[in-house]
């Protein structure tokens, strides 16, 4: 048995897996399929200050060795979560971590502040991907001061343990990642969905509903693990790996290049139980390799 | 779980028979299966197959596919013996009968006949014999009447004519001279719309199977939302089956 546990911030965790915002809703969905208690951490769907409808059907496009998704950020709001959700999930025995979005500054912090009020939620997942309304559009992670400008709103509001998850459709992620570790934020975690699209070519328009969307699942691993390796290499907070994670080998891929912790995204979709699976799977190898913890392969790799 | 049996029902629909060394867990007619599709490297996503039969006895599944892309071409090539890794049961079902003395009208159209044949047994065990509306293109796209007919009346239309009345499942005599107390419809969309709104017009509860395209199946993702009274609501855990009255149809259309 290999000593799996590991920090981000002042964050403890009993192992290195968590599952990705978007994918794992509460956890209580997957409840019938894993014992949530075996998992380091539960990262919940994308909460905003107000209710979102989110965008029209259809959302999802598949694609080879992955999926496109045009969800748009549908939840009931901070508010929902923090009546109706929190008192369901306080008493399970793993960390839950809240990913927040906004479309303005001022949403951001506020939404952020009252997450920090819950005594059992340890962190919060700043999601800088979403469009800045007041900025004509653009999202606020694909410039260094826009992310940098979330990052500062949120720290003076919220003070736990701060990750944020930073977007790979921009020229250089390292310095983005470099601009919140300046601001104060704990720990940066890479990638979020990569822009994509489908086109239906017999109804001669795209698939997606809005046009565009986020690709994830295997497709994205190579990009998302050269990410994970420049940031790592760039900051000297904690990095959390993910993109196209299906196997605990892939997650080995990306502790050696430098990742802390990782999540596990798309690939609940194939099989309900992966978590768990790679966490054995990750414990298996490390024991296989002689290694007595976890720590001993993040960023071990020879370059 | 095993493949038992794979029989090709004709050019474009195969059924699967599947069989568990376990019994098979409680399922609930309109539930669906979340199948995995392998050895196929265009399809990533598991395939949502509406649940068509359940055999206690023999303690066997059946899946009905419609042969449209690669993944479900893929599940036709599929061997007795061989393994298929399935998530059961998932969704929410068809409203049953609350006495046996209910007029039901199960109403279907291509392949969305599937989840009425497991219905109509399940109402079978409660002292039921439902009414059957199957449509189709013409008359060797009909699946599994000699089954439908185990379990309650069956009608039929072709819309070349080629089997019972001409036409689509609305064109039917069946709607102009019978009262039902239930209608429970799945096929096309414009079917069912079509059969939702003919509903509306005598008065009669409506439920109908939805069949957007899904990724987790089990509400945790929202990328199959259908826009309801209620809100954007979860195809794979609000439904499938929806009262018509609660979707955004335009059910007053003559």
């Amino acid at each position: 048995m290999a000593d799996l546990r590991v920090n981000i911030g002042r964050l403890s965790l009993k192992n290195p897996v968590l599952t990705a915002s978007g994918t794992f809703g509460y956890g209580l969905e997957f409840q019938d399929f894993v014992p949530l208690e075996g998992i380091g951490g539960i990262i919940v769907k994308g909460t905003t200050l107000h209710p979102r409808e989110g965008n029209d059907y259809p959302r999802m496009a598949e694609t080879a060795s992955g999926m496109l998704n045009c969800v748009g950020l549908q939840n009931k709001g901070v508010d929902y979560f923090c009546e109706q959700i929190y008192p369901q999930l306080k008493d399970i025995d793993t960390n839950f971590i809240v990913n927040v979005s906004g479309s303005t500054l001022e949403d951001y912090a506020e939404c952020a502040a009252r997450i920090d009020a819950l005594e059992k939620i340890p962190a919060i997942e700043l999601n800088i991907s979403c469009p800045n309304v007041k900025q004509g559009g653009m999202a606020f992670g694909t410039s260094c001061e826009g992310a940098a400008s979330v990052v500062k709103a949120v720290r003076e509001r919220y003070k736990k343990t701060l990750i944020v998850k930073l977007s790979p459709n921009v020229t250089d992620i390292a310095e983005i990642a470099r601009a919140c570790e300046a601001e104060g934020a704990d720990s940066v975690s890479l990638i979020n969905t990569l822009m994509g699209m489908a086109i239906d070519i017999e109804k001669r328009r795209p698939v997606l509903s809005i046009a565009t969307g986020g690709l994830s699942g295997p497709a994205v691993k190579p990009v998302a693990l050269r990410m994970v390796w420049q940031v790592a290499k760039a900051v000297k907070i904690p990095v959390v790996g993910l993109g196209g994670i299906m196997t605990a080998e892939d997650a080995i891929e990306f502790f050696m290049a430098g990742a802390t912790a990782i999540e596990i995204g798309t690939a609940n979709f194939i099989d309900p139980t992966t978590t768990i699976k790679i966490r054995d799977g990750i414990n298996d190898w490390l024991d296989r390799h002689g290694c007595q913890s976890i720590q001993e392969i993040i960023g071990n790799i020879e370059h | 779980m095993t493949v038992n049996a794979v029989e090709r029902l004709n050019e474009r629909y195969v059924l699967l028979r599947l069989t568990d060394d376990k019994p098979l867990p409680e399922m609930l007619p309109g539930q669906f299966v979340e199948v995995r599709v392998d050895g196929s490297s265009t399809t990533f996503l598991r395939r949502p197959i509406s649940i068509n039969f359940v055999d206690r006895e023999r303690n066997e599944l059946w899946l009905l596919v419609a042969m449209v892309g690669d993944g479900t071409r893929r599940l036709a090539e599929l061997k007795m013996g061989e393994k298929l890794n399935c998530v059961l049961p998932l969704g929410r079902g068809f409203s049953l009968p609350k006495s046996p003395q209910q007029r039901f009208l199960l109403v279907g159209g291509g392949v969305g006949v599937a989840p009425l044949l497991e219905l109509g047994r399940v109402m079978g065990e409660m002292g039921c014999e439902p009414t059957f509306l199957l449509g189709a293109k013409t008359e060797a796209d009909l699946l599994e009447i000699d089954e439908f007919k185990k379990y309650g009346r069956v009608c039929v239309t072709t819309e070349d004519g080629s089997a019972g009345e001409r036409g689509f499942v609305t064109d039917h005599s069946l709607l102009r001279n019978e009262h039902f107390d239930q209608i429970c419809c799945c096929g096309p969309l414009p079917m069912m719309k079509a059969v939702a709104a003919f509903a509306n017009r005598v008065g009669t509860p409506c439920e109908a199977s939805l069949e957007n395209v899904m990724a987790c199946g089990v509400g945790a993702c929202l990328c199959c939302v259908e826009k309801t009274v209620r809100g954007n609501l979860c195809v794979c855990t609000e439904g499938p089956v929806f009262d018509t009255k609660e979707l955004n149809w335009n059910l007053n259309r003559t």
